[in-house]
């Protein structure tokens, strides 16, 4: 039997830690609102990551009403629509999607698909939350200080996010930087957790080539998100300093509002330098888990073997590695010595060899697969298409010649929109459909998935596809109002139209999403444990949705890796993780031969 | 940026060494018979120090993302230090006797370690009281070196040098602190010998993140001092 499986063995090693002692909530609120179970905590997470993720999305459709439509809506004023750009930035990246992937899909699915009754560290894991909870309070709040939120762009870049005359200098730009050392404090916590319940709380038999590459990206991205934010914690602490108690580290000397200020000598380029630091990574903390739970859903819903397992393992463990020596791509316009760009240059493309590995694997998934069209597989689908756009457009903005004349153009913003915006948010979606059966024990609406789907996918690209458009064109991002310009082509105006117009379909389904998602918590259709016959441990629980301490009595123990889908001669046409080679019915020992939806190749 | 990329590169590497350990290293033809034996058991037991403590491991993560904010501090340090307005600044000799209390306190922790490898309790437990007590008096240390150069005049704000030099020993120090508190709840713990295990455990943290500190604050102070 040794030619059918991967590397199915009928041995498990014994267990290498003893069972973890669980702490058992006894009341309604230990339970639910200081819960130290990672599936509540990812709920928690997810809530929260999705109503801040909520605000950003009305935000951008303000700055969208200003620019469809210029000064036709008094309450937009120029200082406001830098907060919105601002706050949109940041909400979208830090707190929706690098929470939501590694607070919510993280906590949920590590233990679950590790085979561990929960974290390694419960109460670090619930004070986790609680401080991103903190966070995102003291951002919210920023909306109603004296002068708003910081209008700086969401890379804070001084002296002027620090400087009078920029919005949100008195309160706003404080409570941002002190919730994101927040953040960070919080996701530290958190990823202490997720890097150690992988290394130490697997399941017996389940070595680390047998890991779903969900749980391979999400590892990965929090190890790049631990070595990452110090870069954004330390350079926030900086500018508090230089802010609050008047020291120079990125400030120089300079006149403000026609007098000297009290600065001098600072380095505003050191500042990019540490952003940077952290930013670029930080698009790949957001990207590897997308990565990971697109192969898992491809996999699943095409009844195939994920293509070249141990070559995306790799794709994902090299990109990782290679996003730290990236980071001067963002700052081609700063005037950095020729030779800098060269190297950051060259190493950017570079990053488009694991990256294309891995986009040729997801196809070669499908091929010859038996697709099924579930709402997941649509959305995953959606984002290799989508992904490649975006990341097509990156190679074009990797090189700095061509860079240069792009740089700050809505070009730049139709690319990190389609790449790392679009792309990881499909996903999401893809997930949430995926996984919502075993979190609620209940599928969402599957005509309403549809409406959703094709709204978002068609109105994403009917925002997107222009902006490059208006990039080639020389239209700058950031602007409140473009006025007379003799560059731009009278048209430009009825495209940022037509834009503003997709952008509120695209929040409707967004609605339609929401509505979904609460109706089917009592009003779904009942999933089972296993809707969608899947490998993985998850899967595999007594209960759906599983019980405190995931698993029965016994843990489960894993035989096999992941993607035993179609395997030659077996009868069923998926064998879970947790399945003895001894145990699996192959069709020529079958009963009946017509029985079964095994095929074989 | 050049110091954290170093740095990083030491890191990534680590992982990248690892996970090639796990892959191309693993000889699961061998492991299939090893296994073979203990199959029925099932589960053994980590007293036998097969597998390293969770918290250890956790804890050896942390370090590296400590690692990582003070790798970029001193890249920030660097950078800055070649712009024009730079003074370097006259660090207080009581500096000298800090770090000595410092390297005390790690030696007498890594003494709570042997003597609890040995199961001597109460010497570990003393080696213990040592490490925290030359901790605190290295705080203490810390902050009179801080008012000996305001009372010199040198304040955070007149020089970035200056600037530098406080917000360094104050991000240690608080790392440091934050090692006084863990330590705290230990010695507390040491009063009932059935926490023992769990002192010992403690104890070893408690030495490999001390050891840390003494080994960036070496190189911080180094940093500091010949700029």
């Amino acid at each position: 039997m040794s030619d059918v499986a991967h590397d199915a063995t009928e041995l498990a090693p014994p267990a290498e830690l003893g069972e973890m002692e669980l702490y058992h909530p006894k009341t309604w609120i230990g339970k639910y609102v200081w819960s130290q179970d990672a599936k509540t905590i990812a709920i928690q997470y997810a809530v929260t990551a999705i109503a801040i993720g909520l605000v950003a999305l009305a935000l951008s459709l303000l700055m969208r009403l200003q620019l469809g439509f210029p000064n036709s809506f008094n309450l937009i004023d120029p200082s406001n629509y830098l907060q919105f750009v601002t706050m949109h930035g940041m909400i979208m990246v830090i707190y929706l999607l690098t929470a939501l992937f590694l607070g919510g899909f993280g906590n949920y699915l590590i233990p679950l698909m590790v085979g561990a009754r929960d974290m390694v560290f419960p109460y670090l894991n619930m004070i986790s939350y609680w401080v991103y909870l903190g966070a995102v309070l003291i951002l919210v709040a920023s909306f109603f200080v004296t002068g708003g939120p910081t209008g700086s762009g969401w890379t804070l870049y001084p002296p002027q996010s620090i400087s009078p005359g920029t919005p949100g200098i008195d309160w706003g730009i404080i409570l941002m930087l002190v919730s994101l050392i927040l953040f960070i404090i919080g996701f530290t916590m958190g990823g202490l957790n997720y890097v150690v319940t992988v290394l130490q709380a697997r399941t017996r038999g389940m070595s680390l080539m047998r890991l779903p590459l969900t749980v391979w990206g999400i590892f990965t991205a929090t190890v790049l998100a631990l070595l990452a934010f110090p870069a954004l914690f330390v350079s926030c602490i900086m500018m508090l300093l230089d802010l609050v108690l008047g020291t120079s580290f990125f400030m120089p000397a300079m006149i403000s509002l026609g007098e000297q200020t009290a600065y001098d000598g600072g380095s505003p380029i050191l500042f990019q330098h540490l952003f940077w630091f952290f930013g670029h990574p930080e698009v790949y903390i957001v990207a590897l888990p997308a990565f990971g739970m697109v192969s898992d859903i491809l996999s699943t819903h095409a009844r195939k073997a994920i293509f070249g397992y141990r070559m995306m393992v790799w794709a994902i463990v090299g990109i990782g590695a290679l996003s730290f020596v990236v980071w001067a791509h963002h700052m081609y316009v700063s005037g950095m010595n020729p030779l800098f760009g060269f190297f950051f240059a060259t190493t950017t493309l570079i990053i488009a060899v694991p990256t294309a590995i891995k986009v040729y694997n997801w196809v070669l998934t499908l091929w010859q697969g038996n697709i099924r069209l579930t709402i997941p597989m649509m959305f995953a689908i959606g984002f290799v298409f989508t992904f490649i756009n975006g990341g097509l457009t990156g190679l074009f903005l990797g090189n700095v010649t061509v860079d240069l004349p792009l740089s700050d153009t809505y070009f730049v913003i139709a690319h990190f929109h389609m790449v790392m915006g679009v792309s990881p948010i499909l996903v999401v979606f893809a997930a949430i459909y995926h996984w919502y059966p075993k979190i609620t024990g209940r599928f969402l609406d599957d005509t309403l998935g549809k409406i959703h789907f094709w709204m978002t996918l068609l109105g994403t690209y009917a925002i997107y596809y222009p902006m490059h458009y208006l990039g080639f064109e020389g239209l700058p991002r950031r602007y409140f109002a473009y006025g007379d310009t003799a560059f731009m082509s009278e048209s430009s105006q009825d495209l940022n139209a037509a834009i503003t117009i997709a952008a509120f379909i695209v929040a409707a389904a967004q609605l339609v999403f929401i509505y979904n998602m609460i109706r089917s918590i009592t009003g779904g259709k009942p999933a089972g444990d296993n809707p969608w016959e899947a490998t993985t441990l998850e899967w595999q629980t007594e209960h759906t949705p599983p019980q405190h301490g995931n698993f029965a009595e016994d843990l489960p123990v894993v035989y096999r890796w992941a993607y035993d889908y179609a395997l030659p001669g077996a009868k069923d046409d998926f064998i879970p993780q947790n399945v003895p080679p001894s145990a699996v019915v192959y069709e020529d020992e079958a009963d009946d031969a017509e029985g079964g939806t095994g095929k074989t190749s | 940026m050049t110091f954290t990329v170093i740095i990083m590169v030491f890191i990534m590497g680590g992982v990248v060494w690892w996970t090639v350990r796990q892959t191309i290293g693993t000889t699961p033809w061998t492991a299939e018979e090893s296994t073979l034996e203990i199959n029925d058991i099932g589960f053994v037991s980590s007293q036998d120090g097969i597998r390293t403590h969770s918290m250890k491991i956790g804890l050896g993560v942390f370090l590296a993302v400590a690692t990582s904010v003070f790798a970029l501090f001193v890249s920030a340090y660097l950078i800055r230090m070649e712009l024009s307005d730079w003074r370097p600044l006259a660090e207080p000799t009581l500096l000298w006797a800090n770090t000595a209390l410092l390297v005390l306190s790690s030696i007498c922790l890594q003494w709570g370690v042997i003597s609890g490898r040995r199961n001597e309790f109460e010497s570990m437990a003393r080696g213990l009281l040592g490490g925290g007590v030359f901790a605190i008096a290295f705080l203490v240390g810390q902050l009179m070196a801080w008012d000996e150069l305001a009372a010199a005049g040198m304040y955070l704000n007149t020089n970035p040098a200056n600037t530098f030099f406080y917000l360094l020993t104050a991000i240690h120090g608080l790392h440091l602190l934050g090692g006084v508190y863990v330590w705290g709840t230990t010695m507390i713990r040491t009063r009932s010998p059935a926490d023992n295990e769990r002192v010992k455990l403690s104890v070893e943290l408690c030495a490999a993140y001390w050891h840390f500190l003494l080994v960036i604050w070496l190189v911080l102070f180094a940093l500091l001092s010949s700029t």
